[in-house]
């Protein structure tokens, strides 16, 4: 008699539909290389539309599968309203970031197909991620995410800013993976189970005594671990170098995607299995948030370079995010959703114009590059600054939204001095995004930039600033989304 | 808790005593034994010649290449061994999910072959 079941495969179907597909793109491209520089080029761009397709097809169908709570693999993994809403948004993510990414590779002379099969098998992880429901499918989704990241980051190999950044990534991630091992195997020790349910049932149980401290101690390890891949500080020592040595359209994957995966695997396992320690764990969570949106504020005023400015910028907005985590109720998590979802859009129009900055030649990087933008593009400067504003938390644009859903969770839990922290945060962080928009309208006009700045960057940029714009018309569906979804944590 | 922690005092004494042994190997031959270097004592010794370079040399990359492949394929047999052992209990579950597993590899076998990273030269 068989003694292992075949497991319930339908929760995962979206993922190994993403995975079967990404062999089939890495097998048709490999067999597509014969032939001189253009035609590996014209390789590099048609594969890219199928990936993006093939993002859209999963996203079609993990809303067909959605329904309730699915567990499949003897409980390994889990697919719930809260885990469709997160894979939601890194499919959008990793589906605009491959449609950036073209134009950009091929004027650097890195078009290779490669990087999609890549950013298909991160994405995949990062689902893998968001629907752990055991510290090994957790640790097995991470490592997907992260070993297909770290080569994405160095694939401009000839350039030693981007070899830095995948070595750095690498050794940091690798770090960060050890410490979250090392604090699973610690909760294993003391706990007796790696499932998230099991977990809490055993929490529930011991509720009133004082937990095992090597219950803790695991805890903390797991969140440090944790605290590197969202990058939040005092863990976020590699995102500055990073963001800047990779391929800019890679930096806004990077910038998106691994961290809303992070941040709702983060929440799943501290709401979760770890809910009934709130107590313990909250002063944590409490001092990355206000480490990260100190330290964002704060590094990012010097910065030069706006990919290094935008890493600091990311490190901020994580800050406010973990707020949401530290108040650790149902509206501080709907805050998380809300502020990830407009997060997702500001971010990848921010790193859209970015894209869109170049002149001659060469891709330009420095935020005085854009004097004079409002004259010599002004629609790109308008999207820019809508981006800024938004960031910067001005209503009626969506971020203001994303931060007041935050901060009004904390205030409803007393936590007064976190969201009192949180404001004071973001005035200064709004020094340098509005900095940006005064270059942009005020100063002298540099030489331009080139025009056009190419189709795809423009139709990014037309349907973030259209959602970042109009979300107070008709916050409706992202609202009523993360509602129903953190009310399945609780 | 005690009764499982018990199972592992021999661990702890063995790591104790490894400590101890290896700091009074280490540590007496720091104190008890005469130290007067040279420079014909001090410096690296390869087999009565001077030294050649330094023992930090560039090789080629393609060693490495061939170290990892090799990791990859070895570990595939480390899982193929159990799998085996236990087919007749694991059922056709079991049988296809190593079907499966074999498959991947395949896939990344055949990429690294069409992209040439088996050839020498």
């Amino acid at each position: 008699m068989p003694i292992a079941e075949v497991p319930n495969l339908i929760p995962a179907l979206p993922e190994i539909f993403m995975v079967t597909v990404a062999m089939a793109l890495l097998m048709l491209g490999v067999f597509q290389r014969e032939g001189d520089g253009a035609a590996t080029v014209q390789t590099a761009r048609w594969i890219s539309y199928l990936g993006a397709i093939t993002l859209m097809l999963a996203l079609l169908l993990l809303l067909t599968v959605a329904g309730g709570r699915l567990v499949g693999f003897s409980g390994l993994f889990v697919s719930d309203s809260f885990a469709v809403f997160f894979k939601t948004l890194v499919l959008i993510g990793a589906a605009m970031a491959i449609v950036l990414s073209p134009a950009y590779l091929e004027h650097q002379g890195i078009a290779r197909f490669e990087y999609v099969v890549l950013i298909l098998f991160a994405t995949t992880g990062m689902m893998v991620m968001i629907s752990a429901n055991d510290l090994i499918s957790l640790y097995l989704g991470l490592e997907i995410q992260s070993l297909s990241l770290y080569v994405i980051a160095a694939f401009q190999r000839d350039d030693i800013r981007s070899a830095e950044a995948g070595l750095k990534y690498f050794v940091l991630g690798a770090l960060a993976s050890g410490m979250l091992l090392y604090g699973s195997s610690l909760v294993y020790g003391f706990a007796g189970t790696t499932n998230f349910d099991a977990l809490a049932a055993v929490f529930h149980a011991g509720e009133g005594n004082a937990p095992a401290l090597g219950v803790i101690v695991g805890i903390v390890f797991i969140l440090a671990g944790m605290a590197f891949k969202v990058s939040a500080a005092p863990f976020h020592m590699w995102t500055p170098d990073v963001y800047e040595g990779a391929p800019t359209p890679f930096t806004a994957f990077f910038s998106v995607a691994p961290k809303i995966a992070a941040l709702a695997l983060l929440v799943r396992i501290m709401i979760g299995p770890f809910g009934e320690l709130v107590d313990q764990w909250r002063q944590i969570v409490m001092f990355l948030s206000i480490a990260s949106m100190v330290l964002g504020a704060f590094a990012a005023i010097n910065q030069r370079n706006i990919k290094r400015m935008m890493a600091y910028s990311s490190i901020g907005h994580v800050g406010y995010a973990l707020i949401g985590l530290a108040v650790g109720t149902e509206a501080g998590v709907q805050g998380i959703m809300v502020y990830m979802a407009i997060y997702l859009f500001m971010n990848l129009g921010a790193f859209a114009c970015i894209l869109g900055m170049r002149r001659g030649e060469r891709m330009l990087e420095n935020i005085g590059d854009l004097a004079g933008l409002s004259r010599t593009h002004p629609m790109l400067a308008l999207a820019m600054a809508i981006f800024m504003f938004s960031m910067a938390g001005i209503p009626p644009l969506a971020g203001f939204f994303g931060k007041f859903y935050i901060f009004l969770a904390a205030i409803e839990a007393e936590l007064y001095a976190l969201a009192v922290i949180g404001v004071l945060a973001s005035v200064v962080a709004a020094f340098y995004y509005l900095r940006i928009v005064k270059i942009m309208y005020f100063d002298q006009p540099a030489e331009p930039l080139n025009r056009p700045i190419g189709r795809e960057i423009a139709a990014v940029l037309l349907a973030s600033s259209l959602i970042i714009v109009f979300f107070f018309a008709y916050p409706a569906p992202i609202l009523a989304a993360a509602a129903a979804a953190s009310a399945t944590l609780f | 808790m005690d009764a499982m922690l018990l199972e592992y005092l021999p661990i702890l004494i063995f790591l104790g005593l490894a400590t101890a042994i290896s700091a009074i190997a280490v540590g007496a031959s720091f104190i008890i034994a005469r130290q007067r270097p040279d420079s014909a004592k001090a410096s690296a010794y390869e087999c009565g010649f001077d030294v050649f370079d330094d023992a930090r040399g560039k090789f080629d990359v393609r060693f490495y290449l061939v170290a990892i492949l090799f990791i990859i394929f070895d570990l595939e047999v480390a899982f193929l061994f159990p799998w085996a052992i236990t087919l007749g209990k694991i059922g056709v579950f079991g049988f296809w999910s190593m079907m499966v597993f074999l498959a991947v590899l395949t896939v990344g076998f055949i990429y690294e072959w069409k992209v040439g990273a088996l050839e020498w030269e």
